[in-house]
């Protein structure tokens, strides 16, 4: 009887929690967004500047994946199967990007890469442009989205061990045959996971590419640049329809999540 | 094909895992490098197979100097400890790896492994997955998996280790028959005297990253270098300053010129055989081991008088 109050009262408790933070604010926006119709919805998201900013989101979130899973895999697999001073420091590293406030990073990114900065200078001698513009985006992206696909690996990769590579070695396959046919099927769901997490982060990711993209409107925005643009506007339909994009791609990107996920417990089962 | 392992030194940090070691093996044996943990066989082995490199030394299998050469090119069959299953195959798959990588047509790939499953009695389970077997059957597909690509040596690093009691004495069994059957020069690693008496027709005994001795069971067991590879071989009692085997130990009822007297602290019946545990009258204690039935005709109790005479005792002071 106790047991069961218990139980009922924990999940009563987890619930509230997701209801009041979650559930209630996305209902909340959902309704305000369609108040007065599909029509004004229709014509904030299809303006040129929301069009661009998505487009800029979408490219960058791109870059950060494409990038992040490249680093994720060659850290994560130097990480599980080294010891020592390097890896220690490496690993410490490498959740920084989560540790520390995005407006940070932004404000880091200004100093080594605006035209005074130390690399900035050099970039723009060489006619590169990097800040106020799509690179600083970019790197502001890949670098708060970095550490989840390494991360996702590194427990998989140490409780598979060497032992499958060393015996695929044994049978003759080269380092390359090893990863293809033992290492990548034996991490392909964690890796998954690793980059629809690295997808949502990047997607969202508003404090440090306000500061490094300068919020130039139509050229630098991204799709949260807009919604704190519209709201600051008082502009309620386009920030609701906007944030409702951002919402669903959110949701898909959870539902891409929980498609991997049972093939991941199966994985650990076996 | 014989392998010859030639002054091999391996070094972990601080850790001294082979100091100057040097082993001969002939071609189609089964020799068992014993030893407890730390000794360096398991070091030793994966030297041979080249997933470790030494310090110094070379490593020559069928005549040629493979020191340098990586695993791969090497033609030898490694069974691991923890079975190193490749878990997203099948049965089938895993033991076509090997083919695979070769490139061998799909038909003689098929023919193969059929035949290797069949060999090592997995001939139902060729689309099982390594998770749907036990742990012998697991290990058998892995042997069975060496055995594809046709080494000219079969490398066995604690092959039996992580199975219990009942499945380890099967597959020894089983092993040895295979190896009677196969003709592969096989190196077994292994830390369990009687595993290495029953399979092995040589025996390197390693301790403290250097061979104490090498020779044929029955040589390691009547004639050991030295204590450690007496103690380790067998059981040893002390009487004296002589090590003398449990079983060579004679017990008697009534006093004689050369025997002690000592008084029976406990007896342990094995099944056939009995152990008694004696007290002698330097306050040291013996252990004597004897058939059931000669326990029997001395009648023996707790507490009761008895007299032993060791025989083959062994003495190692000094050396």
């Amino acid at each position: 009887m106790r047991h069961n109050l218990l139980r009922f009262g924990l999940r009563f408790v987890a619930l509230g929690y997701l209801a009041l933070l979650l559930i209630a604010p996305l209902a909340v926006v959902f309704k305000d967004t369609f108040a007065s119709g599909v029509t004004p919805v229709w014509n904030a998201l299809t303006t040129a500047d929301t069009l661009h900013a998505a487009k800029l989101s979408l490219y960058a979130l791109l870059i950060a994946v494409v990038a992040n899973t490249i680093f994720g895999l060659a850290i994560a697999l130097y990480l599980a199967r080294r010891k020592g001073v390097i890896a220690t420091v490496l690993g410490a590293f490498l959740d920084l990007p989560l540790a520390l406030s995005p407006v940070v990073v932004g404000l880091a990114l200004v100093l080594v890469f605006a035209n005074t900065g130390w690399f900035g200078t050099w970039l723009q001698a060489h006619g590169f442009r990097v800040m106020f513009a799509f690179p600083a985006i970019a790197i502001a992206t890949a670098f708060v989205s970095l550490p989840f696909v390494a991360r996702e690996l590194i427990p998989v990769l140490r409780e598979i061990g060497e032992d499958q590579q060393q015996a695929a070695a044994t049978l003759g396959a080269t380092p390359v045959q090893t990863f293809l046919r033992i290492t990548l099927p034996a991490i392909r769901p964690a890796l998954t996971y690793g980059i629809v997490l690295t997808a949502a982060r990047a997607l969202g990711e508003y404090g440090a590419v306000s500061v490094v993209s300068g919020g130039i409107q139509g050229q630098t925005e991204t799709l949260p640049l807009i919604v704190s643009r519209d709201w600051n506007n008082s502009d309620q339909i386009g920030a609701y329809a906007t944030s409702l994009l951002l919402a669903s791609m959110a949701v898909i990107t959870l539902i891409v999540l929980n498609l991997v996920k049972p093939a991941h417990q199966r994985q650990e089962a076996a | 094909m014989t392998i010859q392992a030639e002054n091999i030194s391996k070094r972990f940090g601080d850790f001294t895992a082979l100091d100057d070691v040097s082993v001969e093996v002939a071609d189609g044996s089964l020799t068992a490098l014993l030893g407890p943990s730390g000794s360096g066989k398991s070091t030793l082995l994966r030297i041979i197979a080249g997933l470790e490199t030494p310090d110094s030394g070379r490593v020559v299998i069928a005549g040629a100097d493979v020191t340098s050469i990586v695993p791969q090119q090497r033609g030898i069959g490694f069974v691991f400890q923890h079975y190193a299953a490749f878990k997203h195959m099948t049965v089938r798959k895993n033991v076509a790896f090997g083919m695979e990588i070769r490139k061998r047509p799909k038909a003689e790939i098929r023919e193969r492994v059929d035949e290797l499953l069949a060999l090592v009695q997995l001939g139902g389970f060729a689309d099982r997955y390594p998770a749907q077997l036990s742990g012998g059957q697991r290990q058998r597909m892995a042997l069975a998996r060496a055995l594809a690509i046709q080494p000219s040596v079969l490398l066995l690093d604690e092959p039996f280790g992580a199975l219990d009691a009942t499945v380890r004495k099967e597959l020894r069994v089983w092993l040895r028959r295979l190896h009677e059957e196969q003709h592969v020069t096989t190196i077994l690693v292994t830390h369990d005297q009687e595993e290495a008496m029953d399979v092995a027709d040589q025996i390197v005994v390693m301790n403290h990253a250097r061979v104490e001795q090498t020779g044929d069971p029955r040589e390691i067991y009547d004639h050991p270098a030295n204590e450690f590879v007496m103690g380790f071989v067998g059981p040893v009692a002390t009487v004296g300053d002589e090590l003398v085997r449990p079983h060579d130990v004679d017990l008697a009822l009534e006093p004689a010129d050369d025997h002690s007297e000592a008084m029976i602290q406990r007896v342990v019946h094995l099944g056939f055989e009995v152990r008694v545990e004696l007290l002698l009258a330097d306050g040291s204690l013996v252990s004597a081991q004897i058939t059931r039935e000669a326990a029997e005709q001395l009648e023996l109790s707790r507490n009761q008088i008895v007299y032993i005479r060791p025989h083959r005792t062994r003495s190692f002071a000094g050396v």
